[in-house]
């Protein structure tokens, strides 16, 4: 189970990294292209609340599990 | 035997009184967090005109900002006092600013009268609001946690888990009962404040209630064994060992928690609104009673954690609603969709209404045309022109709206289904206070829980609505585009698309938590 858990640490690594390009790049950048405050505080979250927390959380979580940060004794 | 017994007695009177004094303030704040939402529509007319978009854009600040950004703040502020001073005197301190912030909302002359003072105002007051409740949970629940026996823990913390479904309860109790009261133009001049300010009766109380109580055992004896920690953010937020638990408490489980939250109470009101079509005070009676009947199971399920374990209880609320939101919600927009049902013969009935606007030269028609249908439902659909009394100028583009309202077979239907959604959420929800507060030392506890709780909450379940109604959106537009262009559509049930971020976020939250979270530790450890 401990070695399921390392390996699953690249997953949420490449998750993060992905979530992070397509709420950047996918999102808010057509947002902010389409102007108006409507569209621009939400790009604003996207870009600088929501994307540096899932890419770097879910990065640093998967790091953490790849170094068996959470093994268990089970 | 006679005085064990009796200290027994004393011990859980004094449990009671920790218990109530706890959820009757987080109650309150959360009563207050949600007036100001469910009142959202008002509040725009009165403080945010729509055609000022300075105004506008604080409008959609004070929106997001309080519920995304802030409350994290908070926890993260508040958290660090509370493992600092102590639980009591910081969930003190939280009870008082939410409530003066909503007394005050209250109480602010509209944008006609002190122009953008108001809405700055508002948006000041708001991000109180916010900052308040980002603190106030944690000290809530590691406070009755900290006066817990073990073995009862999750029972005992699922009464705080009961405030939030019941803040937003009693929150739509008072505003339909309010506007019950009054006539629709009342409601729309003063009547809106007076949810706000009645707010400040019940601080009031909860103030003095918990004015009286101990400050958290543990904590005391931390303090005394000197093990306060100087730095509770760079002990929680700088060292591996702690940091890794907020990590997999975010990810592994409030995460999956938020959006199960969301979709159940928020998702579900605006999908019977706005897509469903259900008239404001139908869709509102839905969700209170819904929310009436499952308001207890949070008890129960936070009790079951105590037997067979946290993980155990919310992986399988969280799998349960990501396999059967589709399911649900095509339920729900069948139980409203007129199509599907059976058109009395002759019922239909057609009133016209003409009013002249006052100090302009337009002319309001209104139209409404009622269709009847053999259960009991109701179709209106209100076609509303402006035209000008000038001849020579063309009148403006009339705006349909279709109001449904639906039969008493449907209505216990859509009941029924949002009750299961709520079920879902008293899973996810019940146990976590309990989860969280036994993943982390004393001494760090309210600084280290508050965060991910809060980001969970605020962020992955407070972006719910904006996100899935952007997705359905786009699939609708998506056919549109299609129709226009003579080929097939790529979406069947674009009503649908929004459930996919919860349906996400769920999954890895659920495959996160399975894979990492400890099933066994049912201890706080220090």
């Amino acid at each position: 189970m401990n070695g399921i858990r390392q390996i699953f640490g690249i997953v949420w690594i490449l998750l993060g990294l992905a979530a992070g390009y397509f709420l950047v790049f996918e999102q808010s950048l057509l947002l902010f292209e389409k102007g108006g405050m409507d569209n621009i505080v939400p790009a604003i979250i996207y870009t600088f609340i929501l994307a540096p927390l899932l890419t770097g959380g879910m990065c640093v979580f998967g790091l953490y599990a790849l170094q068996n940060e959470y093994k268990s004794n089970d | 035997m006679n005085s064990k017994l009796s200290s027994e007695q004393v011990d859980k009177k004094k449990l009671r009184k920790v218990i109530a004094a706890s959820s009757v303030g987080t109650l309150i704040e959360w009563y207050d967090f949600y007036i100001f939402g469910s009142l959202s529509v008002v509040i725009a007319t009165k403080f945010f005109p729509s055609d000022n978009p300075t105004a506008a854009f604080l409008s959609t600040l004070a929106t997001f900002a309080a519920g995304f950004v802030v409350r994290p703040f908070g926890a993260l502020f508040f958290g660090r006092l509370g493992d600092l001073i102590g639980r009591k005197y910081t969930f003190m301190v939280t009870l008082l600013i939410m409530g003066f912030s909503t007394f005050a909302i209250g109480l602010i002359p509209g944008y006609e009268t002190i122009g953008f003072l108001a809405p700055i105002l508002v948006l000041i007051l708001r991000l109180l609001q916010g900052l308040a409740l980002g603190g106030e949970y944690g000290g809530a629940a590691t406070y009755v946690a900290e006066h817990s026996e073990p073995g009862k823990r999750g029972y005992r913390t699922a009464w705080i888990q009961t405030t939030a479904s019941l803040g937003l309860f009693i929150s739509l109790l008072v505003i339909l009962a309010t506007k019950k009261s009054m006539s629709a133009e009342a409601f729309a001049n003063f009547g809106w404040r007076i949810p706000f300010l009645i707010s400040i009766v019940m601080v009031g109380i909860s103030y003095f209630i918990r004015k009286n109580m101990d400050e958290s055992p543990m904590f005391e004896k931390a303090k005394q064994e000197g093990k306060i920690v100087a730095n509770p953010l760079k002990e929680s937020f700088g060292k591996k060992l702690n940091f890794k638990f907020v990590l997999l408490a975010l990810f592994g489980a409030t995460m999956g928690q938020g959006v199960v939250w969301y979709t159940g109470q928020f998702y579900a009101l605006s999908f019977l609104q706005k897509v469903a079509n259900i008239e404001f005070e139908q869709s509102n009676y839905i969700i209170a009673a819904s929310l009436a009947g499952g308001t207890g199971f949070f008890i129960f399920f936070g009790w079951l954690s105590d037997k067979i374990g946290r993980k155990a209880v919310m992986l399988t609320g969280m799998l349960l609603a990501i396999c059967t939101y589709r399911p649900i919600y095509q339920a729900m927009y069948e139980a409203a969709d007129v199509s599907l049902k059976t058109e009395v013969a002759g019922s239909k009935v057609i009133h016209t209404d003409y009013y002249m606007i006052p100090n302009s030269v337009d002319l309001k028609k209104t139209v409404k045309t009622e269709f009847s249908y053999t259960d009991g439902s109701k179709l209106t659909l209100e076609e509303s022109s402006l035209t000008t009394i000038f001849p020579g100028k063309n009148p403006k583009k009339p705006e349909v709206k279709r109001i449904v309202h639906v039969g008493s077979s449907s209505f216990w239907l859509l009941i029924l289904l949002v009750f299961i959604q709520v079920l879902y959420v008293t899973m996810v929800y019940g146990p976590i206070a309990a989860f969280l507060v036994e993943m982390f030392p004393t001494a760090i506890r309210y600084t280290s829980m508050s965060l991910p709780y809060h980001i969970g909450n605020g962020i992955f379940g407070g972006l719910l609505p904006a996100v899935a109604t952007y997705l359905a959106a786009k699939a609708s537009t998506a056919n549109e585009v299609a129709v226009a262009a003579g080929q097939a559509i790529p979406y069947d049930k674009p009503y649908l698309e929004g459930l996919w971020y919860p349906i996400i976020i769920g999954g890895v939250c659920f495959v996160i938590g399975l894979l990492y979270v400890n099933g066994k530790d049912k201890e706080i450890n220090d």
